[in-house]
């Protein structure tokens, strides 16, 4: 029996909530950090659902291979925010965003 | 060629103006220039007229044929319905005026360039102006003779009454300690505002005539049919339109030649300087009032035995005598002259009132020879001492100069004394126009004098020309009688007191006499006053020639008048009493002391006639303090009471009209709309600000929600169809 694909997009779906949730009510830099992670994984279970059940792509690797691109992506991604968090810190001696609003008006 | 002359006649009036114009617009800053201007102007006068005059001699018959004169029309005046002609006239009345007027103002012309002191330090500021002043005066006399319509006449008249007025008031910054001494400015105004009086009443006349007769040019009136119709028609209460109206023409006389009630205002015109007194107030303008009369003397006897030529009589003659008896009792040298003008002007103006037109001109040409050369000669007296007086004083105060300067009056008459010996040629000359004005046989004075009490003599034995009662002829003659005495023994108390016996004051006795330009005058003007009785004697009258001819227009013959030995007598008689009662009293033993002998003895009547029968106090409280009074209600009606609330209510409506509209209107609306946009916007951006937090989380946020609406509009839009139709809703 195979899975439908309504269930993984409402997985992704999921994934991508939390993510989105995570991303803007934590505190800190590298929690928000992860909740971008989890919302780009999401993309790829998306990707990869619609890969596996759209029978015109499956002779190809497209989905599979859309999904390394994005996960490379997050991973450099991740790098520049994590040295963006460093240099953050190293300025303000805080990991918290929400000491950081001197752009507040 | 014989009409050459007369053609030219309008020329006369315009070289003075001329004169005029030049001076004041361009040569006032050069006095020798102005001077020589004046001379000029006056002399090319003087010699047009004189040619014109001498012209008139040949064309008499053409001149006074009946709608007479020489009429050369200039131009019209299209005043509606009918029309007004200006132009000018010569006839031998105009003629004779000619004769006299250019030259007696040549004369005087000449003589004020010593009087104004050309040439000397004390040389008068506006001397310049003095001499375009008289020039346009001149212009006004002249043109006034020559006119042939009461238009211009009343135009001339008006510019003369403005020169004296200007002419008086010359010294206008002159002012006395005594206040009750009346300056030169108040001369110049009571004397414009006296004749004023006269000249309403001539204006009244002159419009009336106009209205009667459409027109007013002296030929077109003086024909006999418009006289008949004047004369035959009544205006109010019974009087005909042509007695009117010469009665109101004769006001503007009474005004202009200082008659009796309107005589006020002459003794104080002597306020200005002498060759003004002798040119205005003694040969030319005073004798303008007797020429209007002369002038329209058609008027004054259209209506046989009417009260007009009463009225002229009576007013005349009193006035002659009133003067003289106030004459008697002055010691200012120039008002016993002026008082006497006023006197003998009476004499013209009552040989007018008895149809004696050819007495009255004659005694005015002579006596404006005679006058002005006594007016001259008292200016060449006054100026005189005034040098003299200047030199002492010079010495005396030494070189502090003019350190305490209490007034000296140098025209009174109680600082002179014998200045015969230290001014003779002035003396002498005086003697002689005193002698004129008396009327002492063979000088000018004597004859016409004696032709007008003459004519007044038969006037009452045979009854007067033109309807003029008898009665009249005696009360004149009476009255003009005793003025003669009268005159002889002030003018000779005047000779006594000013030339005879020893300087009273150290001012006298350091007069010089006066300088050349201002004696020769004098001494031409007495050749004059000696001679000229003889164009007018009742054996070879030319005078009536000349004149009498031009009565014949009025319809009708004067009588020659015959030679009467006894009236003569008589006349010569009461003269050399009046002389002999002033030599009494006045040159038997010359006076010492600076005190009139006549003061004591007469008492209270000395007082009165030194004060003018107090007529002028009388017009200041009857008739100029309640003017001027009713000018300050008139006023303070106006203004305090009607027009300042006005303007005040008006502006405070207006104010508080503003302060509404700006408390209405301009804040809260205004300035809300605009404070309002200005604070909303603000509101604005205080709203807005609330979105930037500066946390990151936040902006996430809102473009998160954003997103997820655009997305969620755009699957709504998309399936909006299906969807109602899954729910069954389409």
């Amino acid at each position: 029996m195979d899975v439908p694909l309504s269930w993984y997009l409402v997985v992704a779906a999921l994934l991508f909530c939390i993510g989105l949730y995570g991303a803007l009510s934590r505190r800190n830099a590298i929690a928000i950090l992860m909740g971008v992670e989890l919302m780009l994984n999401s993309v790829n279970v998306n990707l990869l659902a619609f890969w596996r059940h759209v029978e015109v792509v499956q002779a190809t690797l497209s989905g599979q291979a859309f999904a390394i691109i994005v996960i490379t992506v997050a991973a450099a991604e991740a790098a520049v925010g994590l040295a963006l968090a460093i240099a953050v810190f190293r300025n303000r001696h805080t990991v918290d965003v929400e000491e950081v609003d001197t752009m507040k008006l | 060629m014989t009409e050459s002359y007369f053609n030219l006649t309008w020329l006369i009036p315009l070289f003075p103006l001329a004169a005029f114009a030049l001076i004041v617009l361009w040569t006032n800053r050069w006095r020798l220039v102005s001077t020589w201007v004046a001379w000029i102007g006056i002399g090319l006068s003087w010699i047009l007229g004189w040619a014109v005059f001498i012209q008139t001699w040949g064309s008499t018959e053409e001149l006074t044929a009946p709608g007479g004169g020489h009429p050369v029309p200039l131009f019209t005046i299209p005043t509606g319905s009918t029309q007004l002609h200006v132009g000018f006239h010569v006839d031998t009345l105009t003629g004779l005026m000619l004769f006299m007027v250019p030259f007696v103002c040549l004369m005087i012309f000449i003589y004020s360039k010593g009087y104004m002191n050309y040439g000397t330090e004390d040389v008068d500021p506006r001397y310049s102006r003095f001499f375009a002043y008289i020039s346009l005066f001149a212009c006004g006399m002249l043109g006034l003779v020559v006119s042939d319509n009461f238009l211009t006449l009343l135009v001339f008249w008006e510019i003369m009454g403005l020169c004296s007025y200007l002419l008086i008031g010359f010294w206008f910054d002159k002012s006395y300690a005594d206040p009750k001494r009346i300056t030169p400015k108040e001369a110049g105004l009571k004397a414009f505002l006296t004749t004023r009086l006269g000249d309403v009443l001539m204006l009244s006349g002159i419009l009336l005539l106009y209205s009667q007769t459409g027109t007013l040019t002296f030929r077109e009136i003086f024909t006999p049919e418009t006289l008949e119709h004047l004369a035959h028609t009544n205006a109010w209460a019974g009087m005909p339109w042509a007695t009117l109206i010469a009665l109101l023409i004769f006001g503007g006389a009474v005004g202009k030649s200082s008659q009796f009630p309107l005589h006020v205002w002459l003794p104080d015109a002597m306020e200005g300087p002498t060759p003004v007194s002798a040119l205005i107030h003694a040969a030319t303008m005073v004798s303008a009032g007797v020429y209007l009369v002369a002038r329209s003397f058609p008027l004054f006897v259209a209506v046989e035995g009417g009260i007009q030529l009463a009225v002229v009589a009576f007013i005349g003659s009193f006035t002659a005598l009133f003067a003289s008896t106030i004459a008697i009792a002055q010691n200012d040298i120039k008002r016993v002259l002026a008082y006497s003008t006023v006197s003998q002007l009476g004499y013209m103006i009552a040989a007018l009132g008895l149809g004696a037109y050819v007495a009255a001109v004659f005694h005015l040409i002579t006596h404006a020879f005679f006058k002005g050369l006594l007016f001259m000669a008292s200016g060449s007296v006054i100026h005189g001492v005034e040098h003299g007086h200047h030199h002492t004083h010079h010495h005396a105060a030494g070189p502090e100069g003019h350190a305490h300067e209490e007034e000296f009056d140098a025209n009174d008459m109680l600082n002179m004394g014998g200045l015969l010996r230290r001014m003779p040629a002035t003396g002498w000359t005086f003697i002689i126009g005193a002698l004129a004005l008396t009327g002492i046989f063979p000088w000018a004075g004597f004859w016409s004098k004696d032709e007008i009490l003459a004519d007044a003599w038969n006037a009452f034995l045979h009854g007067g020309h033109f309807g003029v009662s008898s009665n009249w002829g005696l009360f004149v003659w009476i009255l003009l009688t005793v003025a003669a005495m009268l005159t002889a023994f002030y003018t000779g108390r005047q000779i006594f007191m000013t030339f005879a016996g020893k300087p009273r004051t150290e001012a006298a006795a350091h007069a010089p006499e006066s300088v050349p330009s201002m004696v020769w005058p004098l001494v031409i003007l007495a050749g004059f006053a000696t001679v000229l009785g003889l164009a007018g004697t009742p054996w070879a009258n030319q005078f009536f020639e000349l004149i009498g001819a031009e009565a014949s227009i009025l319809g009708e013959h004067l009588a020659h008048g015959e030679f009467n030995p006894l009236i003569a007598g008589i006349s010569s008689g009461v003269a050399l009493l009046g002389w002999l009662v002033a030599w009494l009293i006045y040159g038997r033993k010359p006076l010492t002391a600076r005190v009139d002998p006549l003061e004591r003895p007469l008492g209270p009547v000395y007082t009165v006639l030194k004060n003018k029968y107090y007529f002028d106090e009388f017009y200041q409280a009857v008739i100029v303090r309640p003017a001027i009074r009713l000018g300050q209600a008139c006023y303070t009606f106006d203004n305090k009471l009607v027009i300042d609330p006005i303007v005040n209510t008006v502006g405070r409506f207006w104010a508080w009209f503003s302060d509404w509209l700006r408390r209405a209107i301009d804040n809260p609306i205004i300035d809300g709309a605009v404070n309002g946009v200005g604070r909303f916007t603000s509101w604005c951006g205080e709203f807005m600000r609330a979105t930037q937090t500066g946390k990151i989380q936040n902006y996430l946020l809102v473009a998160a929600v954003t997103a997820f609406l655009l997305i969620g509009l755009y699957i709504v839009r998309s399936n909006w169809a299906d969807w109602l139709k899954a729910l069954g809703l389409t």
